[in-house]
This record gives C-alpha cells, sequence and structure tokens, in this order.
C-alpha cells in the first residue's frame, strides 16, 4: 500500500523572516504518541519533544534523531571553549537565512538576539539577508558561514584569515565550521518535511 | 571499531593540533560518527537498501565535488554489491545535476524579490533504467534537497512515496542527504583549516 503525504490547508504560511515564534506542520505522518516504542521515546533525548509533529515524524528512524539530536546539543550548549554562544546561533541564523529556512531562521535569530543583545543587528540580518553590514566580527562569522553554505563549498584560507583577525582561535572558528554545517543538515529536515506557521497564541 | 569518518575524510592525525581542537566537543565528535553509522551501518536497514544508502552518498557526493567523499562512498556502493551500470549511471546524474545553491521560491510575498530560479533536475530516461523507479525518484528529490531546499513541498514527497518509498523510508533518505550535507561541510572546513594551522 501506497503512504500518502498528510494534506494541510487553511493555516497560513509566514512570508518574512521573524523572530516571532512560528509552529511547523508536517506534510508526513509523525508517529502516534501512544504507539511509539521505548526506543522511539528515547530518541527524542528530551521527553518533552513527544509533543513536537517534528521530533515525531523524524523518530520513525530512531537512531539518527538521537545521533542528530546530541550532535546538535555538544555543538551548540557545550559551555567549554570556543565561540560564545551568541555567536554559534548567528551562524546558524545566517546559514538558515541564505537557505531559506523560515522556521530555523526564527528560532536561531532569537536566541542570538538574547545571548548577544545585538538586537538591531540580528533584526538586520532577517530584514537584508547575508549580504547585511552588521559589525566586523559578525560580518567575518556570516561570511564564513555563506561560504560553507554554498553549493560548491565556497570556504576557504580568505574565511580562515577574517576570523582570525577578529580574535577567533581555532576553537572558536571549528564552531562556526560546525555551527553553520549542522544548519545545513537542519534546514533540509525542516525545509522538505513540512512547513511553518505563526504560532497558535 | 569503525575509524571516524570526517577524520578519515579530512586526513586528521591522531595528536595534530586539529585532532586535539576537535575534542574540545567530543559529544559532537562521537555523535557525527554515530548518525554516520546509523545511517550506512544501521542495527536493520528497514526499507531502504544498503545499496540505496550508498547510491544517494555517490550522487550527493558528486553533486558537491568532493572528491574524498566520493571515493568513500564509492568504495561502499562497491561493498553493497553496486554493479558498473549503476556506479555509470551515477556519474552520468552527476554530470548532468551539477549547479551552484541555495537557489529556489520564497512564500509569495516581499521575500519573492529574492526568488532565484535554477535547475530543475530531472533523471533522463537512459539512466533511469539503469537506477530503477526507487531511485530514480530519490535523485531527483535529492537533488532538491542539495541545490534548492527552500522549493521543497508534498508534492515531492507525494513522488517518492509513489515510487514506493514509505513514509519512514522518506525519514531515512531526507536524514542521510541532510546529514551528509553537513559532514561534507565539516570536512571542508577541517582541509581549510589543515592548511591554516
Amino acid at each position: 500500500m501506497t503512504d500518502k503525504t498528510v494534506p494541510q490547508s487553511g493555516h497560513t504560511v509566514p512570508t518574512v523572516f521573524t523572530r516571532d515564534m512560528l509552529d511547523w506542520l508536517p506534510w508526513l505522518e509523525p508517529m502516534e504518541a501512544e504507539k511509539m516504542s521505548q526506543h522511539h521515546l528515547d530518541s527524542l533525548i528530551d521527553a518533552s519533544r513527544v509533543k513536537s509533529p517534528y521530533f515525531r515524524l523524524l523518530a520513525r528512524d530512531p537512531d539518527v534523531l538521537a545521533a542528530r539530536t546530541r550532535t546538535d546539543k555538544d555543538i551548540f550548549y557545550n559551555p567549554e571553549a570556543g565561540l560564545p554562544r551568541a555567536e554559534r546561533e548567528l551562524a546558524a541564523a545566517a546559514t538558515s537565512r541564505l537557505n531559506g529556512c523560515i522556521y530555523c531562521a526564527s528560532v536561531h535569530a532569537r536566541f542570538a538576539a538574547t545571548y548577544s543583545k545585538k538586537v538591531p543587528e540580528v533584526e538586520k540580518l532577517l530584514a537584508e539577508g547575508t549580504g547585511a553590514d552588521l559589525d566586523k566580527r559578525w560580518n567575518a562569522i556570516v561570511a564564513a558561514s555563506v561560504a560553507l553554505t554554498s553549493t560548491p563549498i565556497a570556504f576557504g584560507p580568505k574565511h580562515v584569515d577574517a576570523l582570525r583577525a577578529e580574535g577567533l582561535d581555532d576553537e572558536a572558528i571549528l564552531d562556526v565550521i560546525s555551527a553553520a554545517s549542522f544548519f545545513n543538515w537542519a534546514n533540509r529536515l525542516m525545509l522538505s518535511l513540512g512547513e511553518p506557521t505563526p504560532a497558535a497564541s | 571499531m569503525v575509524a571516524d569518518v570526517i577524520d578519515t575524510l579530512a586526513d586528521i592525525a591522531p595528536g595534530s593540533k586539529l585532532d586535539l581542537a576537535r575534542n574540545r566537543r567530543t559529544v559532537a565528535r562521537q555523535q557525527a560518527q554515530a548518525s554516520y553509522l546509523s545511517l550506512f551501518k544501521p542495527a536493520t536497514m528497514g526499507g531502504v537498501s544498503a545499496q540505496e544508502r550508498y547510491a544517494v552518498a555517490c550522487f550527493v557526493s558528486g553533486l558537491h565535488g568532493q572528491p574524498q567523499s566520493e571515493a568513500f562512498y564509492g568504495a561502499g556502493l562497491s561493498e553493497a554489491g553496486g554493479t558498473a551500470a549503476l556506479k555509470a549511471a551515477i556519474a552520468l546524474a552527476v554530470a548532468a545535476g551539477k549547479t551552484q545553491g541555495p537557489y529556489g521560491a520564497f512564500p509569495k510575498g516581499p521575500l519573492s524579490v529574492e526568488d532565484t530560479t535554477g535547475m530543475i533536475f530531472k533523471v533522463a530516461p537512459d539512466i533511469a533504467l539503469a537506477l530503477g523507479r526507487r531511485l530514480v525518484a530519490a535523485f531527483e528529490h535529492t537533488h532538491m534537497l542539495v541545490f534548492h531546499p527552500r522549493d521543497a513541498a508534498s508534492p515531492s514527497l507525494q513522488s517518492l512515496l509513489d515510487a514506493g518509498w514509505s513514509t519512514t523510508d522518506v525519514v531515512t533518505l531526507s536524514q542521510l542527504v541532510a546529514f551528509l550535507s553537513f559532514q561534507i561541510r565539516v570536512v571542508a572546513g577541517l582541509r581549510i583549516m589543515a592548511t591554516k594551522v
């Protein structure tokens, strides 16, 4: 029997990049929470994610979901050394802006703004795109993220030089690479398996 | 134990400066490897065969022009029983599909001024025969994920389902292409870093 996509209708779709809260509607059938085995539930890592249709959809392949989530958390939340959290979030937001993932950009622009307190710069990135002039350090991080996100990949020695000139050490540059690369993973799932809609208030 | 694939593809030597820098994110390093294993050496293949997994990986690596990944997943495809005819078909699909991304359309509105058009990849009939129905649908979807993910929409998922992919198979396929988009970029970044340390 051939599976069918999930029809979604009657909702509005955001048409601009925003820091507002968004929901996400799946185009494929997520697992039903009651029918998930312990293996499936464990793959969510955070038990509260059972409420999320995105994670219940990805739980259909539990082992890769669990590994994906643990990769994500260490790249973004590990406080040891490297790039400040705000700028890991900036790399994620810039990558999402370039790929066109309005949902991912909303989440990580919120985090970038919260941790950096640089709300005007974050808003400018969302409004104008990855060519926006922010400040020298943020421009270097955005440019590196853009080069990594382009296909073919355009990241080169000049991006490393620009990041070093702004005071990033090797660990911090690896964090830029990891954060931008990870969002090339996340954006593709979010963009292709469903669509955003304004959060129910 | 299987060697760390990112280290292998990026030629990271144990004890090198980059090896030590990578160890500052030990969990991310281990879990990137666990992600690779769960996609290419899973406990059970489920509905997606090893040959399909490696064929898609060869296509993704080729579209990125990443020679180390192409060689690595090409060897995997051979081990999974991929024939010379299949490999030739993948090489032709890569040559036909190479372009520059990301492009695509935004939802109609203020962002429409940023819409950029590009190739909508269709597998040529002579290649399709060697790939088979499931891989034809997978390659057309994969090309969109690689180069213009914001064009993805429900109809392309239905094409996969119609070609015999189950909903769970589509999740696995999507994770595989998206994961490789990550892995290939980390490797590319590390290879540039290696020239600068």
